[in-house]
């Protein structure tokens, strides 16, 4: 095997873990980017409901006896999957009684549509949920074990016996389940009633009042979604990444970075971005020393955020 | 400076000083010294963070980064260097200087949501910059021999009270640029940032001067931090919580005055310390659920903050006994005359030639060319989207013309950003009023002084100049944000002339207005030229221009559909067609 026969490896390597990772990251985004693209608020809290996703997943394994129920193999995406409606249940009610004071209707004639106050509302959500985490759960990292993290399908041999890929399982079904749940989501923002109310509220709030449409019903609909999903998400990577109440700020800067790529707005783009982002937070492995990674994924947020900010100004075209 | 401290202001602090003082030096237990020291560098980022943040409006999620270099500049300073943190500290602070340069540049081009979250990804990038450069924890040397030379006390008494001086020193240099151009330029960005830009403030200039002084503020007080607590980590310096906790002493006690961070930082600073005392082992991270429930509770109960809140309940009685300042007697003043008149045919003052500008397909503007003479008005006519805004945002800087050449006075206008072409001598209105709605009219006005004005005692004899010759001299002290819609009309004149222009652009000011008080404002405008100001007015109402303008140009579809002496244009068939109407013409002609 010759240098540029590892190298070949290592790239397609790096792809194909890029290609599997990003599908995640792509759900988490499109969880962040349903809520900025509906209400247009920047949620600070959503990495730490990605958090809370990871533990109530953990917990809903160990108190419903999944793995004894469903085996090993399948508990954690069950589990996963599970996070959704509850965390939908909580961001439903946290939108109700905490969020909706600062958004919607009531922050339509506020100074700057109430930018500040909803950044920094879901700020405090996100250090009292954190360190709040840190109280409940303890800094103790946990992880959820399925025996599929530690078994690869080999692809190949290619190109004379030697370059082969090797296909994580656990992160393999993840992605299928992430591509899934992505779908799904696409489906339902296009095609349903639902789909088409949260749209027109995203489009122009006050006309939707105007056509009778519940813009406060949609906002929190839209937040609870898009918590669910998010959470959804953080079961997936927590099959394959070990976390504690502070994995949130892990993440978070890759869900901005990803929406932000996709086009602030978009929740199918948010979900490209995602997928952007985990290929190449995957292909800087090629070059960079590990430590270096997230830096690396928050060099790449800046450069977009910084040499394309005219795609990016959704909604700066003011009269002047 | 020397007004300032012969300044009211300056007695409460010295009285808060001097109280906080002899609380720090009587207090024996060296976990409550601890404390005691501790309030005043969080102080002390807080009034960083409210310089910044809490008079320009850009919110910063990323002070951490000036505080963690100043931390780390002292340390390696001290561990790799030998050299002292009295020194240290200085260093830190031309770091934090540096970093605000390099930071502030590329990402002032943001605005709102972006710049935020740009701000968040900073001091997250350098946290794992300095993990991978192997300063995970960065212990500072204990020095026996000389230890005051190296900022180490046996009493820790001394490093509350150095704490406070530095405390002190920051509330003076906020006062100092809360009162001066700096505080007002910051205030106007805050308000309304294209008014502001349009009123000849160079904003990107303001911008980084403020985010240098707040990052040399906030690394002095990272760098101290570290001198008190002896060691350093990237997660204490960089972290999230470092960001977050500046913005919440200050937002908790109330942003956009010295004693907001003051008062945020001496209740939540014990608070949360004293549970993590308490508590820590039992709930770890109570810190951190306290700062968030604090923040949380002050967004829904007092946005603005405990100090404001406090501070409109005791001010409510006052307010309401002394009356709104007459309105009626304002429009009486005459108008004085400035200069001598100046006729048309005085030259040409500004020049356009096939001035283009598309937005992707839409062609806003196409091939526009005309020349306005000294001492005229023009009106510009056309209907809802014939690019006459557009026209406007070209010519002052806001956009960018695809093509075409536009001169005045000899300079090439292109190019140029809206604070430099006021500069040049261009003032402009908005056809949406944008006036600083928490300033008073006078400070408004003020704003567009400083152009013409370097010295700010001239500026505001300057803006109460151009009150009188718009008739609100009489309103100099009410509050922007109460103003009738005409009252706005005439504010936004008086700022836009204190600036002494030669040219006005003037974006339909009549517009809304009743018959009535368009008689007032085509009177002032009248005498603005009898004074010798040019004036290009964008309309739609033809009644009023024919009779102010003396040369008429209509657009329609961004195109010149025809100029000319007002009786001429209004008679084109073209323009009748495209825009009056036939009904319109048929009255005019009887």
């Amino acid at each position: 095997m010759n240098g540029a026969e590892i190298l070949l490896e290592n790239f397609l390597q790096a792809l194909v873990a890029g290609l599997l990772v990003g599908a995640i990251y792509g759900v988490m985004c499109a969880g962040l980017g349903l809520i900025f693209g509906v209400m247009r608020v920047i949620n600070f809290a959503q990495g730490d409901f990605m958090m809370v996703g990871m533990y109530c997943s953990l917990y809903v394994i160990a108190g419903l006896g999944l793995q004894g129920l469903l085996g090993p193999a399948l508990a954690p995406y069950v589990g996963a999957l599970l996070a959704g409606p509850a965390l939908f249940v909580g961001g439903y009610l946290l939108h109700r009684h905490l969020i909706s004071r600062v958004t919607g209707i009531r922050a339509l004639g506020a100074e700057n549509e109430g930018h500040y106050a909803q950044l920094i509302l879901t700020l405090g959500v996100a250090l009292v949920l954190e360190n709040g985490g840190l109280i409940v759960f303890g800094s103790e990292p946990q992880s959820i074990r399925t025996p599929l993290s530690s078994r690869a399908w080999e692809l190949g041999p290619f190109i004379g016996d030697d370059v082969s890929i090797f296909l994580n399982q656990a992160r393999s079904y993840a992605f299928l389940l992430a591509v899934a749940i992505g779908l799904g989501l696409w489906l339902l923002i296009s095609y349903s009633r639902l789909g088409k109310t949260l749209r027109a509220a995203a489009d122009n709030p006050t006309a939707a009042i105007y056509m009778g449409i519940d813009v406060d019903r949609a906002h929190r609909i839209a937040f609870a979604l898009g918590t669910a999903i998010t959470a959804v998400a953080g079961g997936l990577v927590a099959t394959s990444y070990p976390f504690q109440p502070y994995v949130g700020l892990d993440f978070v800067i890759i869900m901005y970075a990803g929406v932000v790529l996709g086009g602030m707005g978009s929740i199918l783009g948010a979900f490209w971005g995602g997928m952007t982002i985990g290929l190449v937070q995957q292909m800087s492995t090629l070059v960079l020393s590990p430590q270096l990674q997230n830096a690396a994924i928050f060099a790449i947020f800046l450069l977009i955020v910084l040499v394309r900010p005219q795609g990016l100004f959704g909604r700066s075209t003011e009269r002047t | 400076m020397g007004r300032l401290l012969r300044d009211r202001a300056l007695l409460p602090i010295a009285l808060f000083a001097a109280a906080y003082l002899a609380v720090a030096l009587s207090v024996q237990n060296s976990y409550y010294q601890l404390i005691l020291t501790l309030v005043p560098v969080w102080g002390v980022m807080g009034l960083s963070w409210n310089l910044f943040s809490g008079y320009s409006g850009l919110i910063s999620f990323g002070h951490a980064s000036f505080f963690g270099l100043g931390a780390y500049a002292v340390t390696i300073a001290l561990v790799q260097y030998d050299i002292t943190p009295w020194l240290g500290i200085p260093i830190g602070m031309a770091v934090g200087v540096l970093a605000a340069i390099v930071i502030g540049y590329p990402t002032f081009r943001l605005r709102g949501h972006y710049f935020a979250l740009s701000m968040l990804a900073y001091p997250l990038a350098l946290l794992y910059i300095f993990q991978w450069l192997g300063y995970q924890e960065v212990p500072l040397p204990m020095k026996r021999e000389h230890a005051a030379l190296y900022m180490q006390f046996d009493d820790h008494r001394i490093y509350a009270a150095l704490a406070l001086a530095m405390m002190i020193a920051a509330i003076l240099v906020s006062l100092v640029v809360e009162r001066s151009r700096f505080g007002m330029s910051l205030l106007a960005i805050k308000q309304n940032e294209a008014a502001a830009e349009a009123a000849g403030i160079d904003t990107l200039k303001w911008k980084i001067r403020a985010l240098m002084l707040s990052g040399a503020i906030a690394a002095a007080a990272g760098g101290f931090y570290a001198v008190v607590l002896l060691v350093v980590t990237p997660e204490s310096v960089f972290g999230m919580l470092t960001s977050a906790q500046a913005l919440i002493v200050t937002l908790f006690g109330g942003v956009g005055t010295v004693w907001g961070p003051v008062i945020g930082a001496s209740i939540l600073i014990p608070l949360s310390e004293g549970l993590q005392a308490e508590l820590g082992d039992k709930l770890p991270g109570i810190q951190g659920v306290v700062y968030g429930l604090a923040i949380i509770v002050i967004i829904l109960v007092a946005p603005e903050g405990i100090f404001w809140r406090v501070r409109d309940r005791l001010t409510r009685g006052r307010a309401v006994a002394s009356p709104p300042a007459p309105v009626a007697a304002a429009a009486a003043v005459p108008l004085p005359h400035r200069a001598l008149p100046v006729r048309p045919g005085d030259g040409t003052i500004l020049e356009l030639t096939g001035v283009s500008k598309s937005f992707g397909g839409l062609r806003a503007v196409q091939d526009v060319s005309f020349a306005v003479e000294q001492g005229m008005i023009l009106g510009i006519i056309g209907p809802n989207g014939a690019g006459k805004t557009t026209l406007f945002n070209v010519l002052n800087g806001f956009q960018r013309a695809d093509a075409g050449t536009v001169t005045f006075q000899g300079h090439n206008l292109l190019g140029r950003k809206p604070n430099r072409v006021c500069r040049l001598g261009i003032g402009r209105t908005f056809q949406v009023v944008r006036v600083f709605q928490r300033m008073s009219v006078l400070q408004n006005v003020v704003i567009g002084a400083y152009v013409a004005e370097p010295d700010d005692a001239a500026a505001r004899a300057l803006a109460r100049d151009a009150l009188v010759r718009v008739g609100l001299a009489g309103l100099a002290e009410a509050p922007a944000g109460g103003l009738t819609n005409k009252q706005l009309r005439l504010l936004e004149l008086a700022r836009a002339l204190a600036a002494r222009p030669k040219l006005l652009l003037l974006d339909e000011t009549l517009a809304g207005l009743g018959r009535g008080e368009i008689d007032e404002l085509l009177e002032v405008l009248r005498n603005l030229r009898q004074d010798g100001t040019t004036l290009v007015i964008i309309e739609h109402t033809m009644h009023a221009m024919v009779r102010l303008a003396d040369r008429f140009l209509v657009l329609d579809h961004g195109r010149v559909l025809a100029s000319g002496l007002p009786s001429d244009v209004v008679e084109d068939p073209g323009v009748v067609e495209a825009y009056l109407g036939k009904k319109w013409l048929a009255r005019a002609r009887h």
